[in-house]
Parts: structure tokens; C-alpha cells; sequence
């Protein structure tokens, strides 16, 4: 392929974005990716920082959380503590990615491969996000949650629809069913369903309704019940639907935090794969550009260095560690797949009989379809990358005067190793479990909260406040206790 | 793949998140303003932000999180070097080297975030004011302001409102179900049969008597008058400028009065007057950055400054219909022969202005030091004895920069907060 630049030094302008996009397309035809209509703007630094505030989502609405996120972000980058991301890429369609005025074309060129194609591919090919999330009408969703908060704060002040936030997002974690498959968000079904919503759920709060005779068949069978009837582990959309005191317009925000964190769901879930499989891909189209000829040898220094500092993994006992590094990790592990594909040692065929040989992209292109980070870890971490990383395994248990180590990276740890990091990806590993379990809605109208103890790990102690904001929102006295039959606390 | 677009958000406007950042400082305000109002170190001549730490407790987003030190851990690091399989490792109290998890759950110590001047001066200024503002205001000529108070059916035709009649009118045709001209034309396009040309005739009769507009319909614009209070005022700002006013001295002096300026201008714009009165042995009137950055000495007569005061009362703002103030700053160290007609020029000058702020700037040593005799001037002395008579002179004792904030806000403080 006779090519001539796209760009030389570090000057851009719009044609030369249009351009690189066109031969960034190109080579995403040999990875066979499958992307959303792409949508590039072109944005400030300032933009920037607005963008990073309201958690990347081009719309939001307002609550003074995010004013706290953009003063931080904000004053560690006056200070140079922080670099703005490269890039910031939303899970829409057409899918929009920002670029930054301020980078050079080379910059631009790494974001639009990362962002415009690798992000983008997995956006539209992973399960979770196929099953969790529809692009197509997210932008839509933000703007009308955006001007419904509005209208709440016009018409019950702010103060109360902040309260009323602070609340809901102290919950945000909990308004998701982590073992059950949603439905997407759509707005117009949303839209529809929100008056029928508004009225049946007035209904069924209105003691008037209460006073009409009921039919005794139907009573006996609700006497019967323990409510809820099973257990509840999607608190928000619980006190959305079973609150005894909140307002309609009230649970409607309750279910624009819940449907947002439903959004975020699988980008949770999938950190390590989604910015692992956009690392792998700018990192083949940018080596592509440059073999092609269309980036000079100045433009691939600079990348190299842009991409080694980002994809680089401190160690343990490193200043600079804070844990794995998902690009890194995520990186390594596409690469992993390719090398195990191609050129495979004796101990690959041993562990990957059937990947081996194997076409590599269409290895790749499988795993982003059908693996969140904890399944990916669990089917495609391999011993040479285990040695490569020097993985081990420290046990702290909280009432040792030391820690153990449990595994080192050797034919005994191998599957140890695996194992415990797929393990930590999961979210129960991160993030606690808590659940509904009974709402004496007949009685005292109290409602119990059970957390499920796993590893003798205890709630720290933030468990109260949110325990108070539950408490706001259901009206009245809230337990919390554990499932081993430890109480925590009413707060009434 | 060539299926893309490019677009310029440059020109979008910026300040997203300037909602976000105005509720978050609504939220933080409680620590905010008592950061502010209790640090004696802020410095309202520093253009850039100010940093202001805030306590983690009142802004933390809390979730439902593990407590990193109970129960048992598994944690997968990085960079093995000699570690073997059942190898213990003291734990070092001092030291999370291990790190937390899988990087999750990260706590978040204290949150020390920027605010920039306005948002400073805003919080700073927010609970001060002139004392006795509305004094004289019953007493000043008021002025009458029109407004705009709805409609009525009658008055001259200029201020018929149109879109208004016009809206009547469009209700009225509306409601009597004037025939549409458009019906009419579509019968009369029709086939001539006596049916029809009935229907047309009594169609036309119907729009004839249905006016299209009615003096009915006729709305006027009201209007009323409303009375302004008048609430001028004017703020006198002294300074004494004489050559024993140390360099320590001007600075203490011209932060007061960037204060009292910065102040004024932010609570009430433009219904203040400032005068700036320099003086040494002799008093002039200034304009502002003459004021702040302009340099004269000179001996010092503090009745130079007062009578300079005095007289531009008499010229340009009568007693009866301006409230006067007066905030005054000097070391306090006149010319010994001066003090007679300075306290003259007082017992003039009290009786007829809201409020006089006496400020001294004393050389630092403390008052209260036990190896010094007390520093206070003869003119402190006179003033603490006006002080009891006039409940309009209030004194105050600088030393340090450091007190102007505190002290500036104690002057403007409402006397009930006090």
C-alpha cells in the first residue's frame, strides 16, 4: 500500500482528522471491527474538565456532586498533578468521542484509533453492554432526566431534589440486580409507562384505597406472604416502587439514578477488557500507520512514549502503585491471546488446546462479544503472562500480625493466581452485597436490610449515613443487620 | 468505515458546570464560610484562587463499602522479587504497602479544592452592611418609578395592547363560531344547488354580524406609579498618608480600605458613593487609584482631613437626604496642637453621620505587653471619649495584617449579630 502522510509535526486540521479517520477505518477492516457510526468533536480543555465532571456523559443533570468531581479534576491539572484523559468516548450511537484542541496530530490520531474504533467495537459487541445498555437512545435519555430534574428543582426547590439525589446516589450501587438481565432503556417506552407509573403508584400509597373492602381470597394470600417475597438486592428500584412516603415525582428520580446506574453497569464490569481491547487496537493501528507509511518516524516516537506512559504496571512495593492497571493488564492480555495463537509454546497448547492455531483476530473478536473482566481473567490469563507480571498472592487476614503469601508465579500458583484475579474482578469482591430482605408494610412499616458477609468482612463505617438516607426515603425505621445474624443498628 | 463525523464544539459554550459548581458551594457553604470568615490569613489584594480545605465529613458521597481492615484478603500484586509460597510478612502499621484490594475502594482524605476571588469576596461580604442605612430616607425626596400592572378596558388608545385585544378577539370569533372565509369560498367553489347557495347566504349573514374585532375586545396597558425608597449614601474613606505611616502601616491601611470598597461596590453597587480624602498636614480628594497606589508625605494634621470631609458635605451631599459614613485610618500620631480642632471638627462631624469608623494602626507592640507603657495616642484618647457620647463612632485598634479581616467584618457586622 503506496501511502504518503497524513499529517507531518504536530499541526492538525480538519481535514487531516477526516483523513485519519478514513485510514484508521481502513486498518479496522483487517481487525474486522464492528463499529457504531462514529462522531468526533472537537473540544477544549475546559470542555474537557466539563465532561470529566458529569462522569463523561455529555448531558447531565445538576447536583452539586459533580461541582465537587470538576473542582478536584480541575485543580489537579492547574497544578500538573494530572493530565486530561486522551480521550473520553460515550457508549451511544452514533458513538460521540472528544477529541482535545490543545493535542497534536499524533494525539488525535492515538485517541481516534482508541476511542473512535477500539472503545467503539466493544461498545457494540459486548454482551453486557448489548444486553445492558441501548445506545441508541442514551442521549435522548440524559436530556429528558436532565430537564425532569429541572422542572422537580423549579417546582420543589433545590434543596429537596438534592436531598433527594444525595439519597439516591448513596444507593446507586444498589439499583442494579446483579443477577438478573434487564430491560434496556428506551425513551419512548420510558416516556410512556412514566404517567401510567405516576398514577397506579399514587394508587397504591393512597389510603383511600386501603379503606375499600377487599376480597377475602386476596387478603388471605397477602397475610401469608412476607414481603417482598424474595429478597431485594435492587434497593432503589425497591423504595421506587414500595416507598410508603415518597412522591411520584420523588421514585421518578429514584428511577433516573437507578436507569443510570444500570447504564454504568457494564463499564464496571468490563474496564479491564473495554480500555485492554482499545489499547490493543490503537496500538495495531497506530504500528500499521507507521508501516504503511502514513505517520513519520517522529509522529511513532511520540506515540511510543504516549503509550508507555500510560500502559505501564507499577509494582507492589512500587510508590506508585495503586493496584492493577486495567489498560496494562487488559493490554497484555489481548497480546497474550495473539501470541498463544500464533506462535504457541508447549505449556500454551497444554492450557489453551483450544485456541491455539486459531485465527488470532477472530480469538480477540470472540472474547470482547462474550467475557466481562472476571470471565476473561478466569478463561484467557496464562502462566507466561502470570511470570511476565511476577503475580503473587498475599493473604491478609485482619487479626494476623502478618500477611501470607499464598502463591508465587510457579507451576503451583499458576491456577491459584487465575483464579484470585478473576475473583476480585467480581463485583462482590468490591462491592458489597445488600438486600431488602422484609418490609413489615401490614404493621410497623419497618424495613430490614441484611448485608451478606463474605470473608468475615465487616461494612466500614459509611454504612450509617446510607443507612440514614434509606431511612428518608422509606419513611420509616430501617434495620440493618448481617446475614449471620449480627444487628447493626434501626435508625428511626 | 468511512461512515463518520466531524464536529467543532469549540464554540459551545463553556461553564457546563458552573450549576454544579454554584450548588456545590451552596452545599459547602456551612465550612465554607467559616473557613473564611474565621481565617485571619486571607488576602483580598491576591487576584488568584484561594485554596480552602474543606472537612471530608460534610462532603463525602457515602456508599455501602467494606472496611478494608476486617475479615480476610486475597490480593493479587505485581512484581514478585523473592517471595516464596508460606512466606509471612510482618505487617507494618505504618505502612499500606500492600495496597487495598484491587485498587477499589479508594478512601478520600481531605478535600481541598480552590475558590476563586468573587466567590471569596461573596462568601466574605454576605452577612455585612452599612448600619443604619434607611435613617433618612423618609426624609429624602422619593422618586416615582411606572411599572407595568396588567390591563384594563379603558384608557387611550396608545397604550391599546395589541396582542392582548388581539387574543380577545381571536376568543370571541372562537366562541360565536364566526364562519371561516375559507368555507365559504369552498362552497361557493361547490356545484349551485339552492341547498347550498341558502347555506352560503346565512354563512355570510353569520360573518357579518361576528365582527372581527369588538371594542370588547379592547385591552389597555396599566400602568402605576410605585414610590423608590431613596437610599443614598455616601462612604468617606480617610487616610492619613503622613511620613509616619510606615510602609507596615499604608498596607494595613489601604487593605481596609480595598475592604470597604470592595465591599460597597459588591452589596450596593451603585447606590453608594465612595470619596477617597488623603491627607497629611494638608487633606485632598482623590479618585481611586490616585488613593491605592498614588505617593505624597507630609506632617500630619488629622482636621485636614475632616474639615475636608465637612466641606465637600456642605458642597455636594446635604445632611438631610444623604446617609453619611465615614471610615477613617491613621496611625493616630497628629501633631499635638492639632488635637483641639480635630476633636472640634468630631463634634461637628458625629452628630450628623450614620456611622464613623475609627480605625487606629498601632506600631505592633502589644497592648497588653507588660514591658511597655501603653502606646495609645492622644487622639485614641479622644476618640474612646466621643465613643461613649456618640453611638455612631466606633474605634478599633490594628496591629497586624492579619486582623483586618476579622476586624473589617466586626465594623459591618448587623449590631444584633454581634
Amino acid at each position: 500500500m503506496a501511502s504518503k502522510l497524513l499529517f507531518d509535526g504536530s499541526d492538525w486540521n480538519f481535514e487531516t482528522i477526516s483523513n485519519t479517520i478514513i485510514a484508521c477505518g481502513e486498518i479496522a477492516k483487517e481487525l474486522k471491527l464492528n463499529t457504531y457510526k462514529n462522531q468526533i468533536e472537537v473540544i477544549t480543555s475546559e470542555q474537557m474538565l466539563d465532561a470529566y465532571a458529569s462522569v463523561g456523559l455529555p448531558i447531565m443533570y445538576k447536583h452539586w456532586s459533580f461541582g465537587k468531581r470538576f473542582s478536584k479534576e480541575k485543580d489537579l491539572y492547574k497544578q500538573g498533578k494530572r493530565g486530561l484523559a486522551y480521550e473520553i468516548v460515550i457508549n451511544s450511537d452514533p458513538c460521540i468521542s472528544y477529541l482535545m484542541e490543545e493535542n497534536t496530530a499524533c494525539t488525535q490520531t492515538l485517541v481516534i484509533a482508541h476511542a473512535a474504533f477500539g472503545h467503539n467495537h466493544f461498545f457494540k459487541n459486548n454482551y453486557l453492554f448489548r444486553q445492558w445498555t441501548d445506545a441508541t437512545s442514551i442521549v435522548d435519555y440524559l436530556i429528558f432526566a436532565k430537564n425532569y430534574i429541572e422542572q422537580c428543582e423549579e417546582k420543589y426547590g433545590e434543596e429537596t431534589v438534592r436531598e433527594l439525589l444525595d439519597g439516591a446516589h448513596a444507593l446507586m450501587m444498589n439499583g442494579i440486580d446483579r443477577a438478573k438481565r434487564p430491560t434496556k432503556l428506551s425513551l419512548t417506552k420510558e416516556k410512556q409507562k412514566q404517567a401510567e407509573r405516576q398514577a397506579y403508584l399514587q394508587e397504591t400509597v393512597n389510603d383511600l384505597w386501603r379503606t375499600l373492602p377487599k376480597s377475602k381470597k386476596e387478603k388471605v394470600i397477602k397475610d401469608d406472604n412476607i414481603f417482598p417475597p424474595t429478597m431485594q438486592e435492587n434497593i432503589l428500584y425497591f423504595l421506587e416502587k414500595h416507598s410508603p412516603k415518597l412522591e411520584s415525582w420523588e421514585r421518578e428520580v429514584l428511577r433516573i439514578v437507578r436507569k443510570l446506574s444500570q447504564y454504568f453497569y457494564p463499564q464496571y464490569q468490563t474496564k479491564v477488557m473495554n480500555e485492554g481491547w482499545a489499547s490493543f487496537t490503537h496500538y495495531y493501528i497506530m504500528n500499521r500507520l507507521w508501516e504503511t507509511g502514513q505517520i513519520n518516524e517522529g509522529s511513532m516516537l511520540e506515540f511510543l512514549q504516549l503509550h508507555t506512559s500510560v500502559l505501564w504496571q507499577p509494582e507492589f512495593d512500587s510508590p506508585y502503585y495503586s493496584g492493577m492497571n486495567p489498560y496494562y493488564l487488559g493490554f497484555e492480555m489481548f497480546h497474550d491471546i495473539k501470541r498463544i495463537c500464533t506462535t504457541p509454546t508447549e505449556e500454551d497448547r497444554e492450557w489453551f488446546p483450544n485456541i491455539v492455531d486459531k485465527n488470532w483476530i477472530d480469538v480477540c473478536l470472540d472474547a470482547v462479544a462474550n467475557y466481562r473482566d472476571e470471565s476473561f481473567i478466569r478463561q484467557f490469563l496464562s502462566p507466561t503472562l502470570i511470570r511476565k507480571l511476577k503475580l503473587f498472592i498475599v493473604t491478609d487476614i485482619s487479626t494476623a500480625d502478618h500477611y501470607t503469601v499464598n502463591a508465587i508465579h510457579d507451576s503451583l500458583g499458576y491456577k491459584i493466581i487465575r483464579e484470585q484475579l478473576a475473583n476480585s474482578y467480581e463485583i462482590d469482591d468490591w462491592c458489597p452485597q445488600i438486600a431488602v430482605t422484609k418490609a413489615d408494610i401490614k404493621g410497623t412499616r419497618e424495613l430490614s436490610i441484611r448485608y451478606k458477609r463474605i470473608n468475615g468482612r465487616s461494612l466500614n463505617q459509611s454504612w450509617k449515613q446510607v443507612a440514614m438516607y434509606i431511612h428518608k426515603l422509606w419513611g420509616y425505621p430501617v434495620n440493618i443487620e448481617t446475614d449471620d445474624g449480627a444487628f447493626l443498628g434501626t435508625v428511626q | 468505515m468511512t461512515d463518520f463525523i466531524v464536529i467543532d464544539r469549540r464554540k459551545n459554550p463553556t461553564g457546563k458546570n458552573l450549576p454544579n459548581r454554584q450548588r456545590f458551594i451552596k452545599h459547602t457553604k456551612k465550612w465554607l464560610s467559616d473557613k473564611i470568615k474565621k481565617s485571619p490569613h486571607g488576602d483580598i489584594t491576591d487576584q488568584g484562587d484561594k485554596d480552602i480545605g474543606i472537612p471530608v465529613d460534610g462532603i463525602n458521597e457515602p456508599k455501602f463499602d467494606y472496611d478494608y481492615d476486617s475479615g480476610i484478603w486475597d490480593k493479587v500484586l505485581p512484581g514478585n522479587k523473592e517471595f516464596q509460597k508460606g512466606d509471612q510478612i510482618e505487617k507494618d502499621k505504618n505502612n499500606n504497602g500492600t495496597g487495598k484490594g484491587a485498587g477499589h475502594g479508594q478512601s478520600e482524605d481531605d478535600f481541598v479544592f480552590s475558590i476563586n476571588r468573587e466567590e471569596y469576596l461573596d462568601i466574605l461580604f454576605e452577612d455585612l452592611e452599612l448600619p443604619d442605612l434607611v435613617k433618612k430616607t423618609e426624609k429624602a425626596t422619593t422618586t416615582w418609578q411606572t411599572v407595568r400592572a396588567g390591563f384594563r378596558t379603558w384608557g387611550p388608545p396608545p397604550s391599546i395592547d395589541i396582542l392582548r385585544s388581539y387574543k380577545n378577539s381571536l376568543g370571541r370569533r372562537f366562541a360565536l363560531a364566526k364562519p371561516l372565509d375559507k368555507k365559504i369560498e369552498d362552497l361557493e367553489a361547490e356545484e349551485e344547488t339552492e341547498e347550498i347557495k341558502l347555506e352560503i347566504e346565512e354563512l355570510k349573514r353569520k360573518r357579518k354580524f361576528i365582527p372581527w374585532i369588538d371594542p370588547l375586545d379592547i385591552r389597555y396597558r396599566k400602568w402605576d406609579k410605585v414610590a423608590i425608597p431613596n437610599t443614598r449614601a455616601v462612604m468617606f474613606c480617610l487616610m492619613d498618608v503622613s511620613a509616619s505611616m510606615g510602609e507596615k502601616e499604608k498596607e494595613i491601611a489601604k487593605r481596609m480600605f480595598l475592604l470597604v470598597y470592595e465591599f460597597l461596590y459588591r452589596k450596593y453597587k451603585k447606590k453608594v458613593q465612595i470619596e477617597f480624602v488623603k491627607h497629611t498636614d494638608e487633606a485632598f480628594l482623590c479618585d481611586e487609584h490616585e488613593f491605592f497606589y498614588g505617593t505624597v508625605s507630609g506632617g500630619t494634621e488629622i482636621s485636614s482631613g475632616l474639615r475636608k470631609i465637612s466641606d465637600t458635605i456642605r458642597e455636594q451631599y446635604p445632611v438631610d437626604s444623604w446617609n453619611l459614613y465615614v471610615v477613617q485610618a491613621t496611625d493616630g500620631d497628629n501633631w499635638t496642637t492639632d488635637n483641639i480642632a480635630t476633636q472640634d471638627f468630631l463634634l461637628k462631624l458625629l452628630p450628623i453621620v450614620q456611622y464613623y469608623v475609627y480605625c487606629e494602626i498601632s506600631d505592633g507592640i502589644s497592648k497588653t505587653d507588660f514591658f511597655y507603657e501603653v502606646t495609645l495616642t492622644s487622639v485614641w484618647e479622644i476618640m474612646k471619649n466621643l465613643e461613649r457620647k456618640f453611638s455612631s463612632l466606633v474605634t478599633i485598634a490594628i496591629e497586624d495584617v492579619n486582623e483586618v479581616i476579622p476586624k473589617f467584618r466586626d465594623i459591618f457586622l448587623p449590631k444584633k449579630e454581634k
